[in-house]
């Protein structure tokens, strides 16, 4: 056969696979979305949730998976930002490091319930956090440190190294070329790393429930005492994220309209979350626009 | 004056102070993922070990026997055999990971060679977006979808490793793929500029040039692919079966070590024999987990050559 | 944008050190927290909730399992642990150091997929399904269909209830494992020939089949009256070394009517003041004589 030829089957298979991938992709999504969204009033998202009666909404998990984004990321981008640039740039390549890296990528295949009820007894128990979305945060964090380490070095080391080569020749330090030179150009990776954790924050429920609690205080959106208990901001407060509703629903749930909650809140989850991720591609481009001359 | 001179010309400059103190900034980030990471695993591996030095069970018969009942003594032993589950976890994660690669191949390969700038913009975030899906709906999905399907294909009960590996590709492919299209995006056009010219055809560009050049990208994104699938719970344990038994068929019911860990922790006490049995299965899906990574990694380096 | 990385660095590190200093204040006097069995949890929850409201006070209630609620109440750091069994029942636990509180009674009922066919057993042909000796349903009645046992997790409170008034010392077969009240629900309305049992608020759903047993319908009444068999306590246990008087306030409030006249009704529970029986830790039930109860 000539090259020509398996060029053109190689396309052709290529392009079915997608389309395969795609079919069944748009199936779920439209499952998910039409079950979800035909059941319940959409005004469900701004009303509190109950347990015993039908009619209750998601307002406050939807609030507090949203936060507990916020605070997750806080805590992981920063921490696997730095070890991500010590191990692509300034660690020395032995058996050491290749240890440490096939040690934390390993930790990402812990069930996280192990992960949660370790949280539990650490932060909760010991330290004596209590039930609160920090220490959520906390253990959400144990998830994300490995696939965001691991894309930040790998996007480190994808760079060519006439970059480095460039920017020490102007006398930069090394420092400051990894962070005016090859920071900016890895942002778009960056992103991805931060979107595919997120989604894991979202869809996450095992560790939550021993961490950040599977019940929630009602909050008062007018209280923006970070210090008082039904205060939004709040970080020690407990908290149950939409997933963990969701979860809670499908488990134990007494309520009459369970199935109906659970699947429109599902749908509301999954629009939330391709909300997130438009926006995060959109002001990566733009912070990486504005960080390289790329246009 | 002299003085003065000596000294700045013998202190470290500007330039390598900063670089000394962003050098221990990341050095001291790294190390204390490291104690959280050493922390976890040693946690994990203290507890796991109790069941072995505190309550007398066999290491040979824990990982080779197929009774797992940990709280009824027989012959003076707790009967725990993990067997069943550390052959189920096993099929499972290697037939989820062989269903995903080359999906997820095929997707990135599109996306960073045919696809126009448009497309892509409007695949990527779709793609992303099924890794924020609850693993509860991946499994009622499953449960009501694809176990039935099983069961008119096959006969039987439709529960088992087969349906269970279907919902983990479903699960773990936005993961893989991301990552995929990243590490192909990220080989350098002057490649793929350099194959063409020589009068390569796009496919022999992709094939010989791009796809060996980001092998070490690609078999990251399996591998937390596959660390993903191991530690799945919830979704596994609808479409699985959940029975402790040994697998005779891809759709006979067993269970993989996540789900049985799940279901079971929060019944038992701190410090029984119950609840040290299933932080052992935690030990062993760990020690599982490492032997996948350095498969993987020593398959890398051999075909490097 | 100069050093905006090291601001974050900053920013996460006084969040975590806040963090742990708001902690110290956090064991306070208006705030205590139940946890434990995820099926007494829905009932503590809207109780704490109305009780808190009404007194300005927190009640954290959280699930995570009775074996989870027993050892940490046991260890002193919560101070009540939620339990579907006795303290008694569960190994490795100083059953001494702590109170129960029963405050309420679950009654547990077989559900059968509708394609069997079957409506009622004997408790016989029960036990005898569960321990693998019927495994086709026209053995007793039903379909040709073969029997699909659905059983909740080991050391499950509904699992041990069950196994103790239905299959006594006879060993049940292996089948699959559920961990939740939900979970069964689903996959015996969508697998055929499937058995398991539920909570009786978790069983009155469209494509559930409740059995009767002996011809004996599962109801409240008959739960109260010993008639119908398999049932059991929802335990609040307190550690006897922890005393807190909100955590007193709190266990009284549960059997005051607003609960457990209004509240358990709703939820689908059982009033532990209607019982006219007591059962023991062992499964052995008496009559209740008239003036112990409250």
């Amino acid at each position: 056969m000539d090259a020509k030829k398996v060029d053109r089957i190689a396309k052709r298979v290529i392009q079915t696979m997608v389309l395969m991938i795609v079919v069944l992709l748009v199936l779920i999504l439209g499952y998910i979305l039409v079950t979800g969204l035909s059941q319940t009033k959409l005004d469900f998202i701004f009303k509190i949730s109950k347990a015993a009666q039908a009619g209750g909404g998601i307002r406050d998990q939807l609030f507090n998976s949203l936060y507990l984004l916020v605070l997750a990321l806080l805590i992981s981008v920063p921490l696997s930002l730095g070890a991500g640039i010590y191990l692509a740039e300034y660690a020395p390549d032995n058996w050491f490091t290749r240890m440490l890296k096939t040690l934390i990528e390993i930790l990402s295949s812990l069930p996280s319930i192990v992960v949660g009820l370790f949280a539990y007894l650490v932060l909760v128990i010991k330290f004596q956090i209590g039930f609160s979305i920090i220490a959520g945060a906390m253990a959400l964090t144990f998830f994300n440190l490995p696939l965001l380490t691991s894309n930040i070095e790998n996007a480190f080391r994808n760079l060519p190294d006439s970059q480095r080569e460039a920017g020490l020749a102007l006398g930069l330090s090394q420092w400051k070329m990894i962070k005016g030179i090859l920071l900016p150009r890895i942002v778009p990776s960056i992103i991805t790393a931060v979107i595919l954790s997120s989604g894991r924050i979202f869809g996450e429920a095992a560790a939550l429930i021993y961490t950040s609690g599977q019940s929630a205080p009602i909050l008062n959106y007018a209280n923006w005492n970070p210090f008082s208990p039904d205060s939004p901001l709040n970080i020690m407060r407990p908290a149950e994220t939409l997933a963990v509703h969701i979860w809670k629903l499908n488990s134990e749930g007494l309520t009459p309209d369970a199935d109906a909650i659970s699947a429109a809140a599902s749908a509301v989850l999954i629009i939330v979350v391709l909300l997130f991720n438009i926006s995060a591609h959109y002001f990566g481009e733009k912070l990486e626009q504005k960080l390289t001359a790329k246009r | 004056m002299e003085n003065d001179v000596q000294k700045q010309l013998t202190s470290p400059s500007k330039a390598t102070r900063e670089n000394i103190r962003g050098k221990a900034l990341t050095f001291i980030i790294a190390s204390l993922i490291i104690v959280l990471t050493v922390a976890v695993i040693g946690f994990i591996a203290i507890k796991g070990i109790t069941t072995f030095t505190k309550d007398g069970v066999n290491l040979w018969d824990f990982l080779t026997k197929s009774n797992w009942n940990p709280g009824s003594i027989k012959d003076g032993k707790p009967e725990v055999g993990a067997a069943p589950m550390i052959l189920g976890s096993f099929l499972v994660t290697l037939l989820a990971a062989v269903i995903a690669t080359p999906f997820s191949l095929a997707i990135g390969i599109y996306m960073s060679e045919y696809a126009s700038k448009k497309t892509n913009k409007l695949l990527r975030p779709v793609l992303e977006l099924f890794t924020g899906v609850p693993s509860v709906v991946y499994g009622f999905l499953g449960l009501v979808i694809i176990v039935p399907m099983m069961r008119t294909i096959f006969g039987g009960t439709g529960f088992g490793i087969l349906p269970g590996a279907i919902v983990l590709f479903v699960m773990i492919f936005p993961t893989i793929t991301s990552m995929v299209v990243d590490a192909l995006t990220a080989v350098p056009v002057s490649y793929r500029q350099a194959a063409l010219a020589l009068g390569a055809t796009q496919w022999q560009s992709i094939y010989k040039i791009v796809l060996r050049a980001a092998t070490p990208g690609i078999l990251t994104a399996v591998i937390f692919g596959m660390a993903r699938a191991f530690g799945e719970a919830l979704a596994v344990q609808m479409v699985i079966g959940n029975s402790v038994l040994m697998p005779t068929s891809l759709v006979s019911p067993t269970a993989t070590l996540t789900s049985q860990l799940t279901s079971q922790i929060g019944n038992t006490i701190m410090g029984s024999i119950q609840n040290d049995a299933l932080w052992s299965l935690a030990l062993v899906l760990l020690i599982m987990s490492l032997f996948f990574n350095l498969l993987v990694k020593m398959i890398a380096r051999k075909r490097k050559i | 944008m100069k050093n905006s990385k090291r601001h974050y660095l900053w920013i996460s590190l006084i969040t975590i050190m806040t963090a742990g200093l708001l902690s110290a204040c956090q064991q306070n006097k208006n705030s205590i927290t139940a946890v434990g069995s995820t099926a007494l949890q829905p009932l503590v929850e809207e109780a704490a909730y109305a009780y808190g409201n009404k007194h300005g006070v927190t009640i954290n209630v959280q699930g995570g399992g009775s074996g989870t609620g027993l050892s940490q109440v046991a260890e002193g750091s919560v101070a009540i642990g939620d339990s579907d069994l006795f303290v008694e029942q569960k190994q490795g636990i100083p059953a001494n150091k702590l109170v129960d509180h029963r405050v309420a009674v679950v009654g547990i009922v077989p559900v059968v997929n509708p394609g069997v066919g079957v409506k009622n057993l004997s408790m016989d042909q029960l036990r005898a399904i569960f321990a693998g000796k019927i495994t086709n349903w026209k053995e007793v009645g039903g379909k040709n269909q073969s029997v699909l046992l659905i059983h909740r997790g080991q050391g499950s409170g509904t699992r041990f209830t069950f196994e103790q008034d239905v299959m006594g010392k006879t060993s049940v077969a292996p089948g699959q494992e559920q961990d939740s009240n939900g979970s069964v629900q689903k996959i015996v309305k969508a697998t055929p020939g499937a058995i398991s049992y539920l909570a009786f608020a978790y069983a009155n759903q469209p494509g559930l089949q409740k059995l009767q047993i002996d011809h004996v319908v599962p109801t409240k009444t008959n739960v109260t009256t010993n008639e119908w068999k398999i049932w059991s306590y929802e335990h609040m246990y307190t550690n006897k070394n922890k005393h807190s008087k909100l955590t007193e306030q709190f266990l009284q409030y549960l059997q005051t009517p607003a609960v457990q006249q209004d509240l358990i009704a709703k939820l689908g529970y059982i009033s532990i003041h209607d019982m006219k029986v007591v059962k023991d830790i062992d499964g052995n039930v008496t009559p209740l004589k008239k003036g112990l109860g409250k």
